[in-house]
């Protein structure tokens, strides 16, 4: 390969832990020629990031290169001084990182930001550094930018902010882009227009570009090759037209397999899809009688940011209008449904579902949960209402959702304690361990605290906290956003199967159109605050009548098949 | 505009230390009388007789009932009169005025000795965790923070003073030979220096380097350790990759970028150590026979002084406030995400 850019030959990467070394990265070959993409698809730990942070020595103090070689343009980077290399990062080699807003310094301002590293690489001086600072702000077209240039990080949007990183790393026209998982957390809309400006930007400036993703879709779908990691080695490297259609390695193929897609059920996710499947079954359609649930022109409006003290509030006089941020939305779900409410951050889901589970208190509108308005119980006092015990929620985040010095037993256990009137803990025990079974938690996990659990594990104690006390409504606050795909279709799969079984509803929260299309009974897509689109869930993704809607389907990855 | 939000903020702040203090009043003033012992027997003498103790408590007021004393002495306090110390006659307003410089002098200087050591010390350590550089840094502040104040004061005063006999004696804020500079900011190193007398200046500054490096050296401790652990956050922060990334120089990503983040943290403990050192320090004062408000403070406490201890205890109440105040205005110049959120 004598026309590429940067070889990796051989790389293995270690780390020093209090456990002795760890190998990160193994044996790791890889090139990249002129104008080319890559992709480098994994898992988290399979180490993708890593290799991307040797290749420009960024690794932390513990870990080193300790074998192979890195060449870039004929410099040897494994073993160049430190100066070499602090010329080469942002000039030739420059990186776009996942979570835009901390990979900002949050007190400089953007525009300061872009200097520096134009000041750095000599592409500025300091008379002109401001103007080319606006003029890169303008290239990642970021609107207004002469204002946006004494912007803070977080004055801007998430989206906004990947833009300014995206003009930091293009600053210096450098000939090889690394983003690492640059749209992660972002919206599916803001996923494209970021991938979009990053592949348009690379094409016009003839750089070359390494993506590393856990998304195989959006790998197949922006790069020409792709590599596949697992466990720091490379399993598979394919073109990206064939690593979908015709993936050679067993774990690719369980990746392919694992990745939500058009026209595969739930079932299908799985590596081994011969189980038999109770959700498969026909639900059965409970039309007759009242709903569960009836939320009726529901509205919750936030009054705008509280200036600090009485005094300042009359001092300025002119009060905005409090901003809706649910803008009286109505639906209904029956018992034994699966409603998804799908939307981008900032449309108003979360603060429904923190309303039904009256966790915020309503501006106006009711809420019916088994006939009864819950909607007027004030918030504070919820918590001792007998329904409570009937509402439970599963949280987005398996890690930060579980007390750290609670093991997996005590954390199951604790609604029983609070809402379920237990005291006695071998009465605990046995629900605990009945449920744990249930979610397929092996008994010898349930003493494990939550540092000790991978994942996934933690992602089923979530889910047996709120099914322990067999719920009739489970709102599902985007549970799968945080895991691997794999992992992912063991918990979707865990959840329908749950639901066969105790015969709950589920309010799935959700900005993943597919995952609802395959979970859900019917879907809801909200936009600031209000619903735009309401039908079942395959014919909201296949069909979509709202040009919103249509606008997400689009904005969908779409992997060469 | 932001200004506007930030200038508000400012205003809040000042409003919300209004009912604290008025706390305070009310405390101290129950508090001073809960204390045993009696004025009025302490100013008559061990001599005198239970008639001529009666007679002085009416004289002094302290037969009224409680809340005639309380109304008077709010009275009193809104017309800027914090009372009559009994033991030395002296108006409390006037003493302190007089020792708070001394005391406020002293701490400054020991927090500016501390900082200048402290804060390398911790960028140093935090740079290279567990080396030699930051076994010394750990080893220094667990002995400066281990040693009692008044242990190290002596120890410096028989090096320097008996031994080496590099410093003046330990005897107050200025050598016998030398006269007070012409009071403008109470402070003498300050006061020298705008009457033009380097003589002066060179004195008071001789006699302030023990004291404050005695008080420095306790108070490295918290410095160091929060620069330190705040240094080390800053560094392992995502944006200070990004910035390894671009390649920016060393020297940008410790000092503009990793620093002035890591800053913040530093600027409260700064705040809460010069607070905690401004009460603390009688120990070092009375080493030094440092004329400060310390000293003035226990010596109050110790005959039932009840005007003095008022006094000091709302002085103090007031500059913690008014510090409070300026930590809250550094960290709205510091960090431009203050003020915007609630």
């Amino acid at each position: 390969m004598s026309g590429s850019l940067l070889q990796v030959e051989n790389l293995t990467v270690e780390f020093r832990t209090r456990n002795g070394i760890v190998r990160a990265v193994e044996r790791v070959d890889l090139s990249v020629g002129r104008g080319e993409t890559l992709a480098i698809v994994g898992e988290s730990g399979s180490g993708k990031s890593v290799t991307s942070y040797a290749v420009m020595r960024i690794l932390d103090s513990a870990g080193s290169i300790a074998q192979g070689s890195v060449m870039f343009s004929g410099i040897d980077v494994a073993n160049a001084d430190e100066d070499t290399m602090a010329t080469l990062r942002g000039r030739e080699i420059s990186m776009v990182f996942q979570n835009p807003r901390l990979a900002l310094n949050p007190i400089r301002k953007i525009g300061r930001q872009i200097e520096d590293v134009l000041i750095r690489h000599v592409q500025a001086t300091h008379n002109n550094a401001k103007q080319k600072a606006i003029e890169l702000l303008a290239k990642v077209r970021i609107a207004r930018p002469e204002e946006r240039y004494d912007a803070y990080p977080f004055e801007l949007s998430g989206g906004m902010c990947q833009r300014v990183v995206i003009a930091l790393a293009l600053a210096c026209k450098p000939r090889l882009l690394i983003a690492d998982e640059p749209t992660t957390g972002l919206d599916v809309r803001t996923q494209k227009a970021v991938m979009d400006l990053i592949v348009e930007l690379v094409a016009e400036q003839g750089m070359s570009m390494i993506l590393i993703t856990h998304d195989l879709g959006l790998a197949a779908a922006y790069c020409e090759r792709v590599i596949v990691m697992e466990k720091g080695r490379v399993v598979e490297a394919a073109s990206a037209a064939s690593v979908f259609k015709d993936p050679q390695e067993p774990y690719t193929k369980r990746l392919v397999r694992a990745t939500p897609r058009p026209g595969v059920s739930l079932r299908d996710l799985l590596p081994d899809p011969e189980i038999p499947y109770a959700a498969q079954t026909p639900r059965t359609e409970s039309v007759e009688g009242q709903p569960l649930l009836e939320v009726r022109d529901l509205v919750k409006s936030f009054a705008p940011a509280q200036s600090a003290s009485l005094l300042s509030r009359f001092m300025n006089k002119s009060v905005a209008e409090p901003a809706r941020s649910v803008d009286g939305i109505s639906f209904t779900l029956a018992k034994g449904e699966t409603l998804g409410l799908v939307g981008e951050s900032g449309c108003g889901k979360s603060t429904t579902s923190a309303m039904i589970m009256r966790l915020l208190d309503p501006t106006s509108g009711s809420i019916f949960f088994a006939g009864r308005d819950i909607g007027a119980i004030p918030a504070r006092s919820f918590a001792r209402d007998a329904d409570r015990a009937r509402l439970q929620l599963v949280f987005q985040d398996p890690t930060d959702s579980l007390n750290p010095r609670f093991t997996a037993a005590r954390a199951i256990a604790d609604p029983l304690y609070r809402l379920g009137g237990v005291t006695r803990a071998d009465e605990a025990r046995t629900a605990v361990e009945e449920i744990a079974k249930m979610v397929g938690l092996p008994h010898d996990l349930l003493d494990r605290f939550p540092h000790q659990l991978s994942g996934g594990q933690k992602a089923r104690v979530g889910i047996a906290r709120a099914m322990v006390l067999r719920p009739d409504l489970v709102v599902l606050d985007e549970p799968t956003a945080a895991l691997d795909v794999s992992v992912q279709a063991i918990v979707l799969n865990l959840l329908a199967d749950l639901r066969a079984e105790l015969g709950m509803s589920y309010l799935f929260v959700s900005h993943d159109l597919q995952v609802v299309r395959m979970l859900c009974d019917r879907a809801l897509v909200m936009r600031a605050g209000r619903i735009v689109e309401e039908g079942s869930a395959a014919a909201v993704l296949e069909d979509p009548q709202h040009a919103y809607t249509r606008e997400l389907v689009s904005a969908i990855p779409h992997p060469p098949l | 505009m932001a200004l506007g939000v930030k200038s508000r903020l400012i205003l809040s702040r000042l409003a919300q230390a209004l009912p604290a203090l008025a706390g305070i009043v009310v405390v101290t003033f129950i508090l001073t009388r809960a204390l045993p012992g009696d004025p009025a027997a302490y100013f008559a003498g061990p001599a005198a007789d239970a008639r001529s103790i009666a007679q002085i408590r009416e004289q002094l007021g302290l037969d009224r009932p409680l809340p005639v004393q309380f109304l008077s002495y709010v009275t009193d306090l809104l017309q800027g009169d914090l009372g009559r110390s009994i033991s030395t006659g002296q108006p409390v307003a006037e003493a302190l005025m007089q020792r708070l410089p001394a005391s406020l002098e002293l701490t400054l200087f020991a927090l500016l000795l501390s900082a200048l050591i402290a804060i390398p010390l911790g960028v140093a350590a935090a740079r290279r965790p567990d080396s030699w550089v930051d076994q010394a840094c750990r080893l220094l502040v667990t002995a400066g923070v281990s040693l009692p104040t008044f242990f190290t004061g002596l120890l410096l005063v028989y090096v320097f003073y008996f031994i080496l006999g590099w410093a003046p004696p330990p005897l107050g804020r200025l050598d016998l030979i030398y006269l007070s500079p012409p009071q403008v900011t109470g402070f003498f190193t300050i006061d020298a220096l705008l009457d033009r007398d380097f003589a002066t200046f060179r004195a008071a500054l001789a006699q302030l380097v023990l004291p404050a490096m005695t008080l420095a050296l306790f108070t490295l401790a918290p410095i160091a350790r929060m620069t330190r652990a705040s240094m080390i956050q800053a560094l392992g922060s995502e944006f200070i990759r990004t910035a390894r990334a671009s390649g920016l120089s060393e020297r940008r990503i410790v000092y503009t970028y990793a620093f002035r983040n890591a800053m913040l943290p530093v600027v409260t403990t700064l705040g809460m150590v010069f607070s905690f050192m401004l009460g603390a320090n009688v120990l070092v004062e009375k080493v030094f026979a440092w004329p400060g408000i310390g000293s003035f403070a226990v010596e109050a406490l110790v005959v039932s002084d009840y005007a003095a201890v008022q006094g000091f205890v709302l002085a103090m109440a007031v500059l913690f406030v008014l510090l409070n105040l300026l930590i809250d205005v550094v960290y709205t110049l510091a960090d431009p995400r203050v003020g915007m959120e609630g």
